[in-house]
């Protein structure tokens, strides 16, 4: 199965009907693939403490949500993500493009990757990694396991795991 | 007329119901005014009650409104356009606006000099937006709440706070109740 659509299809068995997006290029095809999908209500965001605040309210409301950017959020969002979803105690899948890893073409990339673990280690935020495709295979448990915890849990995916940047 | 004023004439109108409210003094006065389980305090997160309750609103069926700052909303401005493009009728976006950032000593917002939030949800594309004087603010959240349309309200208010205890109430009691009183509305 195509790697968007599969990403795409777990979100849907583990009931999750409202993604909210902050694209990057990486993250086109599964943004479509969310956008195309009729379980889920897509709703783009403008920044992403927007998108986490909006996942909050829809988890209260009775809707599991989940989030997807890239990992220069992690420095727009670290309050939010402890003092509404850590404090409060709500699980938040974030779907994380990991720029700046290798076969990055965009130097000023790497100097958020090189703090984006570090990062969500210091937050205590459960943190996999997607470098190959296959590691996708553990996506379903992974959302299983956040919806069990109730806590926000990082999965960043890298270029390689994307197939790379093609000619750019 | 200061923001504890709004607050108390609106109490026997939003008692019932479901309330995202503002991080600080606004939830502090709610709170100490009429404390209910339809009531969500942000207790952290400056900024983020509209999105929180645009949230609620979306997921599920009974009309949410969420008590927000002229300061908060300039701290979030994006959220305007995304509630313009995603309609939830029952959403309410009351933003008591008294041209200061209260919790933190009154230091005055810009919605205070030149910029008008009511013309911004606008340009945002917010289709119902009513500015109103404090003295009619509960008049015009009654008839919001009384209509089926996605409502902005910019209620103009004297700057200026009273002393109120800080909540206490752990965040994790304040959001499960608030949620069980959502299920149990909506079932």
């Amino acid at each position: 199965m195509d790697i968007d659509k599969k990403i795409v299809a777990d979100f849907v068995n583990n009931d999750i009907k409202l993604v909210t997006t902050v694209p990057c290029k990486q993250l086109a095809g599964v943004i479509d693939e969310i956008d195309a999908c009729k379980d889920i209500y897509h709703i783009p965001s403008n920044k992403e403490d927007e998108g986490i605040g909006i996942c909050a309210g829809a988890f209260m409301g009775g809707k599991r949500s989940a989030i997807i950017m890239q990992n220069t959020a992690i420095g727009v969002t670290v309050n939010t993500l402890v003092t509404l979803t850590q404090f409060y105690r709500m699980p938040l899948p974030m779907l994380i493009s990991y720029r700046g890893e290798l076969k990055e073409p965009v130097a000023c990339q790497v100097e958020m990757a090189v703090h984006t673990k570090a990062l969500l280690n210091q937050l205590h935020i459960p943190t996999y990694h997607f470098h190959q495709q296959s590691d996708a295979e553990e996506l379903d448990t992974i959302l299983k396991y956040t919806f069990m915890c109730n806590k926000p849990v990082a999965i960043l995916t890298d270029a390689t795991f994307w197939g790379g940047y093609g000619d750019q | 007329m200061i923001r504890s004023d709004v607050l108390k004439e609106l109490v026997p109108v939003i008692s019932d119901q479901f309330v995202v409210c503002n991080i600080g003094l606004p939830s502090q006065e709610l709170h100490m005014l009429d404390d209910q389980p339809t009531n969500f305090y942000m207790l952290g997160t400056m900024g983020l009650a509209s999105s929180i309750g645009l949230g609620v609103a979306l997921a599920q069926e009974k009309k949410v409104i969420s008590i927000d700052g002229d300061g908060s909303v300039l701290t979030n401005f994006g959220t305007l356009p995304t509630i313009a493009n995603n309609v939830a009728d029952n959403f309410i976006l009351l933003i008591i606006d008294n041209g200061s950032y209260g919790s933190t000593g009154d230091q005055p917002t810009y919605a205070g000099k030149k910029t008008s939030l009511a013309a911004v949800a606008k340009a945002c594309g917010c289709e119902t937006v009513i500015e109103c004087q404090a003295e009619d603010c509960a008049d015009v959240m009654r008839e919001a709440i009384a209509g089926d349309k996605m409502t902005v309200i910019v209620c103009k208010c004297e700057s200026g706070n009273i002393k109120v205890p800080v909540i206490t109430k752990d965040p994790v009691v304040i959001r499960d109740r608030f949620m069980t009183a959502i299920r149990e509305a909506n079932t």
